[in-house]
């Protein structure tokens, strides 16, 4: 190959990811007047924020009114079993509402409640009904209301300069396969646009990463495509850090059968609307699933549980209603203990305990998913259900204030960053921390600017011309039949992965799992692409492989290290929480070309945030020295502020 | 159980291109875009498909099989005779890139020219009341996934390239729509939907409803009431309609 | 000439090269020429029974056939002008009917949902989806003579007061009696309410050009009735078709004594 064209382009802040998180901070920084670049790898509006369905939390209050960002606070840190970042968990629950009427002024029509606010639903984990929503295609409106406040800006920008694109520029399916760096500072990124190959090197002042999860990596997953995990390893190869890594959330309702759509998701407001969960026997299992630490909060009986779903003040919520890891755990021990239904999931019923007129209101595009995808009718048949990979709560270590990553200008939100979930993401939770934290990434990239200046890099061609050679090295071996495509690699890294780090984990399998992942690395040394440059997925897929090797790896081995459950994690050998560990955090990082994964000590949680949660309740999460240390504070500030109120 | 089924793929890019036969194994409950995932693992790494969710959320795998517009990942294969030959093709509207992936900027162009929702000035975020019953028909619009189905099988662009200055398209007259039967919307579409973006062109054949996978009920609930509302605006001699239609203007506005 | 034989349409440069116009292996010309072939049959029989001037009423029964009504002039059959006389015998060229007749016309040939059914099956434009169309140049609804159909909603105006005529001559023949005919008017009259109801004129203006149905309760009823009218808007232009047919077959058989209504009760 000779020397391809590299095509410049330079802006002010360069935002990887057009999902919302990224869409966000764009519409931050645009309006703070600063000049935006977008890269994305689909077309623009088509990013994997569209697939969330249930809705987006917020304390908003409007259905009930008792419902506040100290409730919610606590649902997000009980939820992630108390390993979420506080800070960040205090910021997303006192800005959610703000973020989710800020999208009214944008064009967004959520549903509405009698008085004309925005209606809220019930969810998995929330106290309050909280959750703003859409029908069930509330990403959806998301993805659109963000995008169509993008255009507006740059229609905006139109009147001002002639020019649409002054102010904003999207490079729609574009890849960035590497982060450019000066003096241990971020200058921008290098990538190529997918439907012709060219290659391109944008330098910025800022960067902000979001690119979202990394489900790709596992064989059964609700994530699309993209959801490879590009973000986290172009930031680690550039020295970033990242955290969690070990907490993956696996959705307790995925699609089984087809087997074509194995995975894909089946929402979970089935069951906040009336939808339980049945096993092959019949029988409402869940109810033999409550974990100690939830027991007062859940009913104990089928009727308790169907009377809250039309008088939650007296009654408790129904078990199916549990966090997302509890579920999907109950669901792997029914199949496990010969309960399953024909094709290894449970069974999910809503046919018979709610109208067919009810259902289709509420969830039509499950009635159409599963009308077209399974030839089911879910207003008369049960679903069949079973845990798929759907979350990364892991990602970029972040300041919970500022997104700011370790790298000086490097900024990162949303699914990417790790720590406001701590080992488990609450249903509604993940498009409300877009918002929040995407608006706060696009803030600080604006102030990092204001502060160092707008001056980008200069990258030398020869610099530039050594990635771009790098990046065709698979085209090099075409027809060499000692080279594999990336297609067979990533199968079998999926399998493996879903087999060995998937819901249960061991150490044996651990051990195993990176064994795997020696041999598929050395496999992946010997990528070829076949055919032309211009719109190749074979080639595409090199990069991604590499990406998600990497990242498997970094879950392997912080999976390996953390000798407990919790959240997204489960150890057969460590089955119980442990206090310590509550307090240590993992941080995957590259040394060179090796992964190394260590403890560092994890964020405190601030006095006033602990006097939220009665002692009791501390008890199963803190080892007593914390809770101690945490009155004492209390005690001598006076601020033994009495939020917590009873529970 | 699974069979080998018979495709023809267009390959090729804008300089020529052509059908390419492949036989390729189908198991039960696969979708056309599973076929041609597996025809890209096994057969032609470099064939090109542009797709994402693959549950019908994210509208990119348009395409046209056996010469109607769908969904990939939406059409199952028992929809097909097994001896059926399948013929494949990229939407005939765009300008194609490689193989099935189109060039769809057109789309994005035409998005760009509709003036945003304008709210009205001085409601700040959180003071905000509508009613259901006013924001239902603007969100049977906002379903749509922008798959640009509508667009390709429209006959207005389809068969008739240079109408495409003129002509915005189905997928941009729900759009005007949304935002015209908005409850907080303050803009003036009416006029600009006859005027520059060409729904006079319009005559109503229903394509753009039956394709759409969104279901989204595009002649009945958005174009044809677009079309009673301009007429109020511009052909109605009447003069009650027109003032009609401004009292509802200022009325929105407050 | 060679701007005759330039690609157009589906074939226009830069889009994918197929070779075949369309690759649709359904039956999707079954549609358009089906149609095509009734509408003919249809317009056929109506031209020839509204101009033969004759088996229009049955005086027997007091059943006027609805392409004859209302009959207002002198030619008019005795007992037919129910609703007076109001002019002088007309010349053999026009219908009895002529001042309704037009709005029917019009009515029908404006009506969105003839509209897609004749420009698919006459106009091809285009004959089926993702089928293309034969014609160069398209300019749709925006020039003369199509432009014309933005006239609808007056059409629809007059086509309330026809319906209400049509419905008048049933309650009329029910002072006369009762029988089949009866009942076959009535279904007329009722599939015909449901269809000029359902006019999408109609949809907007009861409720449809509202920005606000939380502030006009009652239109939002309405309006939410009309469109379940609209929904089946495609049934009824098809069925009321052929009960006009129907009617108007079965007066002429009543009149010229093909047989007698059965079941017939005189008041």
């Amino acid at each position: 190959m000779g020397q391809p064209t590299i095509t410049r382009h330079s802006s002010d802040i360069l935002i990887i990811g057009a999902g919302g998180a990224g869409l966000r901070a764009a519409i931050a920084a645009r309006e703070a007047g600063k000049t935006v670049t977008i890269v994305c790898k689909s077309l623009f509006g088509k990013a994997h924020t569209v697939m969330a369905e249930g809705g987006m939390a917020a304390a908003m209050g409007n259905v009930n009114p008792h419902d506040n960002w100290q409730v919610h606070f606590r649902d997000t840190m009980r939820g992630g079993k108390f390993m979420s970042h506080p800070r960040m968990a205090e910021l997303h629950a006192k800005e959610s509402p703000m973020r989710v009427w800020e999208l009214e002024t944008y064009g967004a029509l959520f549903d509405r409640t009698p008085e004309g606010k925005i209606s809220q639903r019930n969810f998995g984990g929330h106290e309050y009904p909280r959750l703003a929503h859409v029908g069930d295609r509330t990403g959806l409106e998301l993805i659109r209301t963000l995008q169509q406040k993008v255009t507006s800006l740059q229609q905006d920008d139109k009147k001002a300069t002639g020019d649409a694109e002054s102010g904003i520029k999207v490079f729609a399916e574009t890849t960035i396969i590497r982060l450019l760096m000066r003096d241990g500072r971020i200058g921008g990124a290098f990538g190529y646009q997918r439907a012709t190959g060219d290659f391109f090197s944008f330098t910025a002042a800022a960067v902000i990463i979001a690119t979202g999860g990394l489900g790709k990596t596992f064989k059964v997953t609700s994530n699309s495509w993209e959801s490879t995990g590009d973000g986290l390893a172009i930031a680690l190869r550039a020295g970033a850090t990242a955290i969690n890594m070990e907490f993956v959330q696996f959705h307790p309702t995925g699609m089984m059968w087809p087997p074509s759509v194995r995975g894909v998701l089946v929402t979970e407001s089935v069951r906040g609307d009336g939808g339980v969960l049945r096993n092959s026997e019949g029988k409402r299992f869940m109810f033999n699933y409550v974990p100690e630490v939830f027991r007062n909060q859940y009913a104990t009986t089928e009727e308790e549980g169907d009377r809250w779903y039309t008088d939650p003040d007296h009654n408790k919520r129904p078990p199916e209603l549990l966090p997302r890891d509890e579920v999907a755990r109950a669901i792997n021990a029914e199949v496990k203990a010969g309960r399953g239904s024909p094709h290894g999931g449970v069974f999910l019923d809503i046919g018979s305990r709610r109208s067919e007129e009810f259902i289709r209101r509420r969830l039509p595009s499950m009635y159409h998913q599963f009308k077209q995808l399974a030839d089911v009718d879910i207003t008369k048949e049960p679903m069949e259900v079973g845990p798929t990979g759907h979350y990364a709560m892991g990602g970029l270590e972040v300041d919970p204030d500022t997104q700011a990553t370790n790298i000086p200008g490097m900024f990162c939100a949303g699914e990417a960053s790790g720590g406001l979930h701590g080992s488990n993401r609450l249903g509604g939770n993940s498009l409300s921390d877009l918002a929040v934290f995407g608006k706060r990434a696009g803030d600080a990239a604006v102030a990092f600017v204001d502060e160092h200046g707008h001056q980008t890099p200069r990258f030398s061609d020869d610099e530039l011309q050594a990635y771009a050679q790098e990046a065709l090295e698979p085209f090099r071996h075409a027809g060499d039949p000692g080279y594999e495509n990336a297609y067979d690699i990533h199968r079998a890294l999926q399998e493996m992965m879903f087999s060995l780090v998937g819901i249960i984990r061991t150490e044996d399998e651990m051990r195993q799992a990176l064994a795997e992942l020696d041999k598929l690395d050395e496999r992946a040394k010997k990528l070829k692409a076949e055919g032309p440059i211009a719109f190749n997925p074979g080639w595409h897929l090199c990069f991604d492989v590499q990406n998600m090797l990497l990242l498997g790896r970094c879950i392997a081995n912080a999976a390996l290290l953390r000798q407990e459950s919790r959240g997204g994690h489960t150890r057969n050998d460590f089955p119980t929480m442990d206090p310590e560990w509550r307090r240590t955090l993992l941080e995957c990082s590259l040394d060179g070309d090796t992964v190394k994964v260590v403890r560092i000590p994890g964020p405190k949680v601030a006095p006033e945030l602990m006097a939220l949660f009665d002692r009791h309740e501390l008890e199963k999460y803190f080892t007593e020295e914390e809770i101690d240390e945490a009155e004492a504070a209390n005690r001598a500030g006076g601020a033994a502020v009495a939020m917590g109120e009873g529970e | 159980m699974g069979y080998t089924a018979h495709f023809r793929v267009w390959r090729g890019d804008a300089n020529g291109g052509g059908l390419v036969d492949y036989d390729v194994e189908v198991n039960p409950g696969e979708v056309v875009l599973d076929v041609i995932h597996r025809i890209q693992a096994e057969q032609a790494g470099d064939l090109a498909v542009r797709w994402n969710c693959k549950a019908g959320k994210c509208g990119s795998c348009s395409m046209e099989i056996n010469g109607y517009p769908r969904l990939a990942c939406m059409t199952r294969m028992s929809i097909y005779r097994q001896d059926e030959i399948i013929n494949v093709t990229p939407m005939r509207t765009f300008p194609v890139i490689k193989d099935l992936v189109t060039d769809v900027s057109f789309n994005f162009e035409k998005l760009l020219s509709i003036p945003a929702f304008a709210p009205p000035p001085g409601l700040q975020p959180g003071e905000y009341r509508m009613q259901q019953e006013d924001v239902e028909r603007s969100q049977e619009f906002r379903k749509c996934i922008e798959c640009f189905l509508c667009q390709d099988v429209c006959h207005v662009i389809r068969d008739h390239e240079e109408n495409k200055k003129q002509f915005a398209g189905p997928r941009m007259f729900i759009r005007l729509a949304e935002l015209d039967m908005h409850p907080l919307d303050v803009a003036d579409r009416e006029i600009a939907a006859q005027e520059d973006f060409g729904l006079g062109f319009c005559n109503i054949t229903k394509c753009c409803t039956e394709v759409c996978p969104a279901g989204i009920k595009i002649t009945d609930n958005a174009i044809i009431p677009m079309k009673e509302r301009v007429v109020d605006r511009k052909y109605d001699p009447l003069p009650f309609w027109r003032r009609r239609r401004r009292v509802e203007e200022r009325a929105s506005a407050q | 000439m060679v701007q005759a034989k330039a690609p157009f349409g589906v074939d226009a440069p830069g889009r994918a090269s197929v070779g075949k116009r369309t690759l649709r292996t359904d039956r999707w010309w079954y549609q358009p020429n089906a149609t095509a072939v009734l509408l003919t049959i249809w317009v056929a029989y109506a031209t020839v029974r509204v101009f033969w001037r004759q088996y229009y009423f049955a005086a027997e029964y007091d059943y006027l056939s609805p392409f004859t009504s209302p009959c207002v002039s002198a030619s008019c059959a005795p007992g037919s002008s129910s609703l007076g006389v109001w002019f002088g015998t007309f010349p053999v060229f026009l219908p009895y009917a002529i001042i309704t007749l037009v709005f029917l016309l019009g009515f029908r040939t404006t009506c969105y949902y003839y509209r897609k059914a004749y420009y698919r099956a006459f106009a091809r434009t285009p004959s089926a989806c993702a089928v293309p169309e034969p014609h160069k140049r398209y300019h749709g609804e925006t020039r003369f003579p199509l432009i014309i159909q933005n006239a609808h909603r007056y059409f629809f105006y007059v086509a309330v007061l026809i319906s209400l005529v049509n419905t008048y001559d049933v309650i009329h023949s029910l002072f006369h009696g009762i029988g089949l005919g009866t009942l076959i008017m009535a279904a007329n009259v009722v599939l015909l309410w449901a269809y000029t109801l359902g006019c999408h004129a109609c949809r907007h203006a009861i409720g449809g050009q509202l920005r606000h149905f939380s502030k006009h309760p009652l239109r939002y009823k309405m309006w939410k009735g009309v469109s379940k009218l609209t929904n089946k808007h495609m049934q009824f232009t098809g069925t009321t078709l052929g009960t006009l047919m129907f009617t108007d077959w079965y007066v002429w058989m009543l009149s010229a004594k093909v047989f007698a209504d059965p079941f017939y009760i005189h008041f």
